[in-house]
């Protein structure tokens, strides 16, 4: 980081630079949007220093990439089969299986809860045979190179908690995004794009929203936020210079900048100015790595055939997918996307058709694509929502159509690359998709498995705040060796 | 695990020489850095061993029984210094000596099975800090009790020694402890600098023109300065920022389809509170239990909707009983952060383990709040209205009283109310239904259940878990909730102003403190608990803690007192020499120099421009926001779907009337470090990244006040070294000198020179922003003036309160 600023001609800001290094900064982590100010000791918000020093272990990934199906994608029309669903078709969900869990308020006063199973047909795929369901023929055709997790569980009934679950590891927000929890950690790999990036998109079906606590940092320092990228013409906030100005007039503009701020310095001596000044010099690489990163327009044919039609058009998933790759190579240390429009609570053979034509291709290109350039290895890509679907229907159940509300209790997600197992189903569910049988998955042990791959331990990556110390998965979270390599 | 006693425990063996080496290995392997520290003569158990005891031992030896090891305590006396239950021949601490203290023997043994605290907490001691608890023990280990938790009293003023820098009771105390540290304060500031310092903290707003012209020709007493200030409505909007984060204000609900509520009557109010003076004891009553006032005003109950400002779901599936109880959980963690300093929350799933508060007690805090005639989710309830932008219990308020007792509401025409209720919204059933409430303005209050409500223990925290029933209290350990006060919010109220409370004073005033000088005095503004800092001066925090009592909890007195003091008139000249006394400047031997909030960099901008419109009051506003921000996260759902961006005056209201929706929050806010107000929060985290020079750099909103203030400088004719002069003027709030006017004169030269080739792009850089432009002047000069101004906006000393 020294190097990184003299490069500029800049003067650390040597008060807190050497207060940090007292701390040992060879070892702890560098925030994604690095300003030496970040270390600002002394109040409650400090750097644990004998907590940090990560990694914790040798890493197996060095970034991730995760497609995150908002909405709740029902497992049982896409890799968890269960024909005995379509024998009792109709049939009342015994009670012996539901055993008085809770219900949303959705379907809680239905006065029947009909078993319905999948209208669409599924195949086995692979050396591992497994199941997957016609919507997905491009995501069966990588089941060697991905790992079906079956036995996903989670606490919360509702999207909005269970979302924030899923990424922040509580239900009620204010707490800091799994991504700035990896910003805070690892820090980026390129100094002059954010660790943590968020791309959205939308499909068809019915949609839930995101909200923008999701990639908050909470509590951590406001440099490990989840940076948005947007399709517009500014992918980043405040990117581009105004209409008319052209890069080198803002040089000009910012090298004046610099005279009077270091004018002030030598008046008044607080070192925080020339802080700012590195700020801006920062904000300035970025309006020339951001664009970098975000274009598309090099990409031969061959790579958009892959990712499918739709990733010529931005704000698309597919489009979104492939923006993922580019800025994941580029050092982006945790690329989240969320798609739009999995809540399938009736129409749902129509809906969840549409939604998989828009996220399969692509997804499955994904992974194909790092697959060929050698990063797969090192990058783990991770798609799932946010809890699973009843096996009954909610509301009018007929031959052709149904819907499925909310199932926390199990929902399959899948993993790929970053030391994960290839080719690998892990855990089941009872024969009518209700409760797991075997090798549950809590929320919080996949988070601890995400940061474990990425060489850190959950129980130590904490952040002081409040008189109490925080981590990602609370007080609970086992790593799931099974499915590491 | 503490007290499981071997028999061949350490110390018998460790002796003499041996003990040394066993020692320095030891302290090897625990420190990451050496500590220099010098083992104080005489140990304070406050100063000393509690934090470090807070830290490593009460998560299993402490307050909370369940998780509590072999039975033993620390954080007790009694406890620590009795027999051990699973060695009674033995004790946790013999005072006196440390040789004969388990606690000792286990910190020091090399036996990792033995160890204190055990490897697998990773935790561990350094060499200091086990030094520090032997001494401990050996001066006869003195308990104290937690600082926070004993009334404050006012100490005699402390002897200095340059007695003639000295300007009131602050000094004494802050000078005593600069002196202790060697170090000297800083002369007075510069009268501008001084002023601007003034305005910033008492309006939130540059001094305009006018004033920095008067004060250039006349010397204004500061007295009086501050005494005119308190009386301008700009001093109202100023306190309720902070206030608002405190409160968790906000104009949507917050959850998932996030649609609109219409709180804002009650931001009004709390201006009007502030603007009256009102006292701090009848501002947080009135907000906690106005409506159990006698015959209380409708003023009395709106001021309740401060507990009704939490998200609220309105998502079909929320489970009715869940999100009531989360309601209640927010008021009660509310309390104990903003008012208590105490974090109840840790609490609520078990007893906390730091702090003397049992989980009974948490509940006994809650019942004051679970008896609120409200739903957790209403419209899972028949016959109430879908989104409505009030929740119940609520009020209406009628244009009439709006012209009677509630003057202070700002209430818009009927149009307006229609198109802020509405927006874009596609027509439906939740259109029609938002439509029918648009004639009437509804805000959420307080108000409880005739019959009230049972509180039950709820277990691990869980909606659906209750066991025992508790009726209200207050932890006893800060102070017991008298029998003769009602249980209920009133008597909560009355117990928290109670005289010999001993957190409500400090923990306001320490607020205050921060507002202003940037750290509290309590760097832990949320937490005075055991795992909470100590004050950095402690007799200067409860000096002011009672002298505001003594005072009738006064707020403009306590502002005044800090303003008028040497300590906060001094400049901010900062030397090597400080910094490397005291980096972070505790102990104010300068004015620390501060990145000015969110809020104000909006309304410098605005301000210095002419742009400002100063309406206080009324609904929040939609400036200019990147587009597609709302669009890109939404359902497509609710009147919020889509962002309606305002025009005309409505676009140039000060930053704490910019619309804040929960789930998108606004992002120039958001980037400068603003709350989101998903839950309250005492203190804003201050960071520095490239995304706000960014927004610094081409945020419309500060190109356009740039066009607009170089428009304004031309028509008034002035040349340029005047034009530059007077902007930077505004801008800076002191006259540049000629090194800034010769860089910035060049960077107009270089301007102009582009400019004049290629008018077009001085007409593409002129184009931002709704305000019209002055057509009649030549575009290259308005430009190149602008890009000028625009400088000057970005630099550091502008965004700086000094």
């Amino acid at each position: 980081m020294e190097k990184e600023l003299l490069k500029h001609g800049l003067h650390v800001n040597r008060r807190h630079f050497l207060s940090s290094m007292s701390i040992g900064l060879g070892s702890v982590a560098l925030g994604s949007l690095l300003i030496p100010d970040l270390f600002r000791s002394t109040k409650d918000g400090v750097v644990d220093e004998a907590a940090l020093g990560v990694p914790h272990f040798a890493p197996k990934a060095k970034r991730v990439i995760y497609l995150f199906q908002n909405g709740a994608p029902s497992q049982l029309e896409s890799f968890d089969f269960k024909p005995k669903l379509r024998e009792m078709w109709g049939e009342e969900l015994p009670e012996s299986i539901r055993q008085g869990q809770r219900l949303t308020g959705m379907t809680a006063s239905q006065s029947s809860f009909p078993l319905v199973g999948s209208i669409y047909d599924f195949q086995q795929y692979g050396e591992a045979r497994a199941w997957v369901s016609e919507l997905f023929p491009h995501t069966a055709k990588i089941v060697d190179d991905i790992c079906i997790v079956k036995s996903m569980h989670t606490e919360s009934i509702n999207h909005d908690p269970a979302l924030t679950f899923f990424q922040t590891g509580a239900q009620q927000g204010n707490r800091p995004s799994m991504g700035s929890w990896l910003s805070y950690g690892l820090g980026s790999e390129n100094q002059n794009l954010p660790a943590f990036t968020v791309l959205l998109s939308k499909g068809k079906g019915n949609g839930q929203g995101v909200y923008s606590k999701l990639w908050s940092n909470g509590f951590l320092p406001a440099t490990h936020q989840g940076v948005q990228f947007s399709n517009g013409e500014d992918p980043v906030l405040f990117l581009n210079n105004p209409d008319g100005m052209r890069k080198e007039e803002r040089r000009k503009m910012l090298d004046q900048l610099a005279l009077l701020n270091e004018h002030s310095f030598q008046k008044v001596g607080d070192p925080e100015i020339q802080t700012r000044v590195a700020q801006y010099e920062m904000a300035y690489r970025m309006q020339t790595a951001v664009p970098e990163a975000t274009d598309l327009s090099k990409e031969p044919d061959r790579i958009f055939d892959m990712y499918g039609e739709d990733s010529r058009k931005p704000g698309t998933f597919a489009a979104n997918c492939l923006l993922a790759r580019k800025l994941s190579e580029s050092g982006v240390r945790f690329v989240q996307l969320y798609h739009q429009g999995w809540d399938q609570h009736g129409n749902l053979p129509s809906e969840m058709a549409s939604q998989a034509r828009d996220v399969d291709q692509a997804s499955a290109a994904l992974v194909k694509d790092l697959k060929q350039r050698g990063l797969l290895e090192e990058t783990l890509v991770i798609w799932g929502g946010e809890f699973g679907r009843t096996n009954y229907s909610q509301g009018k159940l007929t031959r052709d159509n149904y819907g499925r509300d909310h199932h926390p209790r199990c929902f399959s997600i899948w993993m790929a690359g970053g030391g994960i197992k290839p080719g690998m189903v892990y855990g089941a569910t009872d024969e009518l998709g209700y409760n797991i049988t075997t090798n549950p998955v809590h929320v919080h042990d996949f988070q601890a498995t995400v940061l474990h791959q990425l060489g850190l331990d959950h129980e130590k990556l904490i952040y002081r705040h409040l008189g109490r110390k925080f981590r990602l998965t609370d007080v609970s979270g086992k790593v799931i060796r099974d499915i590491l390599t | 695990m503490f007290g499981m006693v071997k028999k061949n425990n350490c110390i018998t063996w460790l002796s003499g020489p041996v003990l040394l080496i066993v020692f320095f290995s030891l302290a090897c392997e625990n420190q990451k850095k050496p500590t220099g520290e010098d083992i104080p003569e005489s140990i304070s158990y406050n100063l000393h061993i509690r934090p470090i005891l807070s830290e490593n031992c009460f998560a299993c030896h402490g307050p909370d029984a369940n998780k509590r090891e072999a039975g033993l305590r620390l954080d007790r006396e009694q406890d620590a210094f009795a027999a051990l239950k699973e060695a009674p021949d033995r004790r946790a601490i013999s005072p006196g000596k440390p040789h004969q203290s388990e606690v000792y023997a286990r910190i020091m043994t090399a036996d990792e099975t033995e160890r204190m605290p055990p490897p697998s907490s990773n935790l561990s001691l350094s060499n200091h800090q086990v030094q520090l608890i032997k001494s401990w023990i050996r001066q006869g280990a003195e308990y104290e009790p937690h600082w926070a938790f004993v009334p404050p009293e006012k100490a005699t003023l402390p002897e200095v020694e340059a007695a003639d820098w000295v300007q009131n009771e602050i000094d004494h105390f802050a000078l005593s402890a600069m002196e202790g540290k060697g170090l000297q304060p800083n002369k007075r500031a510069e009268k501008q600098s001084l002023v601007r310092r003034i305005y910033f903290d008492l309006t939130g707003l540059p001094p305009s023109q006018e004033v920095l012209n008067r004060i250039e020709k006349e010397e204004i007493p500061l007295n009086a300065l501050i005494d005119t200030l308190f009386a301008t409505p700009a001093y109202g909007e100023k306190m309720a920022v902070s206030w608002m984060d405190v409160a968790r204000y906000a104009d949507s609900h917050g959850y998932q389809d996030d649609y609109y509520r219409t709180q804002w009557p009650w931001r009004d109010w709390v201006i009007h509170a502030f603007n009256q003076n009102m006292p701090y004891d009848q501002f947080i009553t009135w907000q906690l239990a106005g409506d159990l006032l006698p015959d209380p005003t409708k003023e009395q109950i709106l001021a309740t909707g401060f507990n009704r400002n939490h998200k609220i779901t309105e998502e079909s599936g929320a489970i009715d009983e869940e999100y009531r109880v989360m309601y209640a959980v927010d008021r009660t963690n509310t309390l104990g952060k903003a008012m208590l300093g105490i974090t109840l929350e840790c609490a609520q799933c078990h007893d906390h383990k730091y702090d003397p508060i049992s989980q009974e007690e948490y509940f006994q805090v809650f019942a004051f709040f679970n008896s609120v005639a409200e739903k957790g989710i209403e419209e899972a309830s028949p016959g109430f209205s879908k989104k409505s932008p009030a929740k119940l219990p609520l009020m209406e308020i009628t244009e009439g009283e709006t012209r009677d007792i509630l003057q202070f509401i700002n209430m818009p025409d009927s149009a307006r109310r229609v198109q802020t209720l509405l927006a874009n919204m596609s027509k439906g059933t939740n259109y029609n239904s938002l439509l029918a409430e648009a004639n009437v303005l509804k805000v959420s209050v307080m108000g409880d259940l005739d019959s009230g409500r049972t509180t039950f223990i709820l277990d691990r925290g869980a909606y659906d878990a209750p066991t025992e029933p508790v009726e209200e209290g207050a932890p006893t350990a800060i102070l017991d909730f008298p029998d003769h006060l009602p249980k209920n919010r009133l008597g909560l109220a009355q117990w928290l102003f109670d005289p010999n409370h001993p957190l409500t004073a400090r923990v306001y005033v320490n607020r205050v403190w921060q507002e202003i000088f940037g750290i509290g005095l309590v760097d832990t503004p949320g937490d005075f608990g055991m795992q909470g800092s100590l004050p950095i001066n402690q007799a200067l925090l409860d000096w002011l803690a009672v002298d505001f009592m003594e005072n009738g909890w006064d707020i403009q007195y306590l502002l005044k007192k800090i303003l008028m003091s040497a300590s906060y008139q001094q400049s901010a000249a900062v030397t090597p020499e400080k910094i490397e006394i005291d980096p972070d400047n505790r102990y104010l031997s300068r004015f620390p120099r501060q990145r000015l909030k969110a809020e104000e960099i909006r309304d410098l901008v605005l301000a210095s421009s002419g742009l400002l419109n100063r309406e206080i009051g009324g609904p929040s506003v939609k400036p200019y926001q990147p587009e597609g921000l709302w669009e890109a996260a939404t359902s497509g759902r609710g009147n919020l779907a889509a962002y309606q961006q305002d025009t005309g005056k409505y676009l140039y209201r000060r930053g704490l009337y910019t619309f804040i929706k929960r789930t998108v929050p606004p992002p120039q806010m958001i980037l400068f470090d603003a709350s989101n107000r998903d839950a309250c929060e005492v203190e804003r985290v201050k960071t520095s990244t490239p995304l706000q020079a960014l927004a610094m750099m081409n945020d419309p909103f500060v190109l356009e006040a740039s066009r607009v203030l170089a428009e304004k400088l031309l028509a008034e004719k002035s040349s340029l070294p005047e034009s530059i002069h007077s902007a930077f003027y505004r801008i800076v709030g002191r006259p540049p000198d000629d090194k800034e006017i010769a860089v910035l004169t060049a960077t107009h030269t270089d301007f102009i020179e582009v400019y004049n080739k290629d008018q077009d792009r001085a007409a593409q850089v002129l184009a931002v922003g709704e305000y019209p432009a002055n057509d009649s002047l030549p575009v290259a000069v308005k430009a190149a003036l602008m890009q000028v101004i625009s400088l000057i906006y970005n630099l550091e000393e502008t965004n700086t309160k000094s």
